[in-house]
Formats: structure tokens, C-alpha cells, sequence
């Protein structure tokens, strides 16, 4: 079974109990991108798990939209450093003759 | 199971208002969120001591009953027993609490005793990441395939793309611990931990391999043919190559994680194996050429 590629901006409210509001900041903040489709306001899927987390920053931890945007952007760091270590232990690897 | 100290987690006095645990689990859980904290275990385990001490002080009765018994939980139950047939007998009431026998989820064993496991909760909390480790050989990491992985008594069917990378972590959404009170689950992360090869030494999507040539076919060129991850292949040596001479066969490395028909390159250097044990005549051929010089 194929996956939706959107979800209706609503629904996605309503499930995880968020108002409207939370998405049009982040949205203005450059976090996410929201789709109008047949003059339905959707959130493409991918962005569903960066969306719940920075639901749960916002609703579970009390963070507001601008300490959000700072901790996004320091676990993208974070994640980039992850894959380069792994890239550099990989090369490690070579040089150390797979030992 | 030991006696926990709510407070000393949650870094409080015992007196602490309610306003003042709020803000101390507040400032714990934007320090110890999984969700700041990805792959960290400790992490996970202390947002799951502070989320229970926050559950119990937070809610006046749970606070009243540990502040209480405190260090003498192994005895409440009793004092409670007695309290209830001291009553019983006082007003002739049949009856009393007891607590209900839900799941407990990532509660401790302290917590369960004392307060039992059917707590009123209203936040939903996503379930823990479960974190896996898959060995795979080279030659296994080169094709996609499918595998069928055991996690806490599940058994997932995973498709693993050719090209993965030792290291390289995947993420299987909502296969993780299940959540709590109706929160989403967590998630499983397969990490890949690609074995060394005896042959082959990758890089990217690149391999590295040597290939020993006798000293004859190196000086005057010739044909060899070596066995790579994909079957034999004949090689054409220059005359006059030098050792460790190193040649790129475009293509002929690695698959390039999900971009089919994608390889990286076959990097060769060559090894050049002088000839030992040799005749009176060969020496005497060698000799010769020596002085040719």
C-alpha cells in the first residue's frame, strides 16, 4: 500500500492536539513548508517526524519558535558531525588495514 | 529495589512548592529529552527518573504518601493494611484502595510498589528508540537483500539497499518501544557494522585491492587475471610496470547506496613478487643482464 504523499494540515492538528497557529510560525520561520492542494492546506509526509518533534519541543518542553529553529539546526550539526566521524573511522579503517 | 530520592533528582528541597518542581522538571526534560538527545541511552534513562519523579510530586497525593513513608515504603502497604482494619473494625466498612493492575511501563520497581502502576496521567510520552546493531560481510553490504531481524520478540522483515556503509544507521519508524498513554511509538535504528574483508578494503563506494605479478610478466608485460567481488577479470600488465603501481577499473566497485546501476571504482595496485630459488642458469641469465647495464 502506497503511502500519502501529504496530510491535511487539519487532521494533523486535530491528531496531535496542536492549533493552527504553531504551524503558520514555524512555517514563517523557515521550518517547515505547507502546500495548498485543492485549496486544502497540507503538510508534505516527510516532514511528519521533524514536525512531531518540534511539537513535542514546543507543547512537552515549553520551547519557544526561536529555541526551536537554534536546536534544529544544531542536531542537523550534530548529525552531519555523526555522519563524518563515520566517514572518518571508515577511513580509519583502510589505513589501519581493516584491524 | 532501593529507596529513590524524588527530590535529589529533580535537584529540589523537600519543601519545594509546586511551582518550583514544575520548573525543575521543566528545565531536567529540555535537558534530557530524547528528542535533544538522539542515541543516547543515558539520557533516555534519566528523562524516564525524572519524568517519574515528576509524576509523584507533582501530584499532591502521590507527594503526600512518599513524603509519608519515604525510606519506609517497604512498609507502607502494612501501615496501610492496618490503617484499613483499624477502620474497618471502627466503622464496620468493608472495602478499601487498591491500586489497579495496568501495564507499568518504564516506571522503576520503587515507583510500582508504592503507588502501584495505575496512575493517572494525562501526557502522552513517545516510546523509547530502540537502537540495533547489524553485522554484515562485504560481499553482503554489495547486494540488496532482505533479512529478517528479532527486536524484543518481534521479528522485522528489513530490505537492506546494496551500498549501505559500515556505520550508516537506518531508521525504522514507529518500530521502537510502544508510547505511553496513547503517545505515537518510538522508533528502531539499525546501525551496520560491515566486517572487514581479507581482499578488499573499502572506501565510499570505492575498493582497494592488491594483485601480485611475477617479475617477468611486470617487466615485459602479459595477461593476469584476478578475482573481484563480482567474478574474475583479465588485466592487461604494461611492460616495465613498477611496483606498487596502482591502475582504476571504472566500475567495478561498490554499488552506490540506492542508485541502481551506480558503482564506485576497483582501485589495483600491484605487488611485484621477485623470483626465489632460482638455477645455476637463471642466476647466470641474471648475471648477464647485469652487466648489460
Amino acid at each position: 500500500m502506497q503511502q500519502p504523499e501529504t496530510i491535511a494540515a487539519d487532521e494533523f492538528c486535530l491528531h496531535h492536539h496542536v492549533e493552527m497557529s504553531f504551524l503558520y510560525a514555524l512555517k514563517n520561520e523557515g521550518l517547515i513548508e505547507l502546500e495548498i492542494v485543492e485549496e486544502k492546506l497540507v503538510i508534505p509526509q516527510q516532514q511528519l517526524p521533524q514536525l512531531e518533534k518540534m511539537a513535542r519541543l514546543y507543547y512537552d518542553l515549553d520551547i519557544n519558535i526561536e529555541g526551536i529553529e537554534s536546536i534544529t539546526h544544531l542536531l542537523n550539526e550534530i548529525d552531519k558531525m555523526q555522519q563524518h566521524i563515520n566517514h572518518l573511522n571508515n577511513r580509519l579503517h583502510l589505513y589501519e588495514g581493516g584491524k | 529495589m532501593e529507596f529513590i530520592d524524588y527530590y535529589e533528582i529533580l535537584g529540589i528541597p523537600k519543601n519545594a512548592t509546586e511551582e518550583e518542581i514544575k520548573k525543575a522538571y521543566r528545565k531536567l526534560a529540555r535537558k534530557l529529552h530524547p528528542d535533544l538527545n538522539p542515541n543516547d541511552k543515558d539520557a533516555h534513562k534519566k528523562f524516564q527518573q525524572i519524568n517519574e519523579a515528576n509524576e509523584v510530586l507533582s501530584d499532591p497525593e502521590k507527594r503526600k504518601k512518599y513524603d509519608q513513608y519515604g525510606k519506609d515504603w517497604q512498609h507502607a502497604e502494612h501501615f496501610e493494611k492496618q490503617k484499613q482494619y483499624n477502620q474497618q473494625n471502627q466503622y464496620q466498612q468493608t472495602g478499601g484502595q487498591s491500586f489497579s493492575e495496568f501495564d507499568g511501563g518504564d516506571f522503576s520497581s520503587f515507583f510500582e510498589s508504592m503507588f502501584g502502576s495505575g496512575r493517572k496521567q494525562q501526557t502522552k510520552f513517545r516510546g523509547q528508540d530502540y537502537h540495533a546493531e547489524l553485522t554484515l560481510s562485504l560481499e553482503a553490504a554489495m547486494q540488496t537483500h532482505q533479512q529478517v531481524l528479532t527486536v524484543n520478540g518481534k521479528n522485522i522483515r528489513i530490505t537492506i539497499p546494496a551500498g549501505v556503509e559500515n556505520g550508516q544507521q537506518i531508521k525504522l519508524k514507529g518500530y521502537g518501544a510502544p508510547g505511553v498513554n496513547g503517545g505515537p511509538a518510538g522508533d528502531l535504528y539499525i546501525t551496520f557494522n560491515i566486517t572487514a574483508h581479507p581482499v578488499f578494503k573499502r572506501l565510499g563506494n570505492d575498493l582497494y585491492m592488491n594483485a601480485v605479478i611475477d617479475l617477468y610478466t611486470a617487466v615485459l608485460g602479459g595477461e593476469i587475471t584476478i578475482d573481484t567481488l563480482n567474478g574474475k577479470i583479465k588485466l592487461t600488465v604494461n611492460p616495465e610496470t613498477q611496483n606498487g603501481t596502482k591502475i582504476r577499473l571504472k566500475g567495478k566497485g561498490f554499488p552506490v547506496y540506492k542508485k541502481e546501476g551506480e558503482f564506485g571504482n576497483l582501485y589495483v595496485t600491484y605487488s611485484i613478487q621477485l623470483p626465489t630459488n632460482l638455477t645455476v642458469k637463471q642466476k647466470e641469465l641474471f648475471t648477464q643482464l647485469k652487466n648489460l647495464k
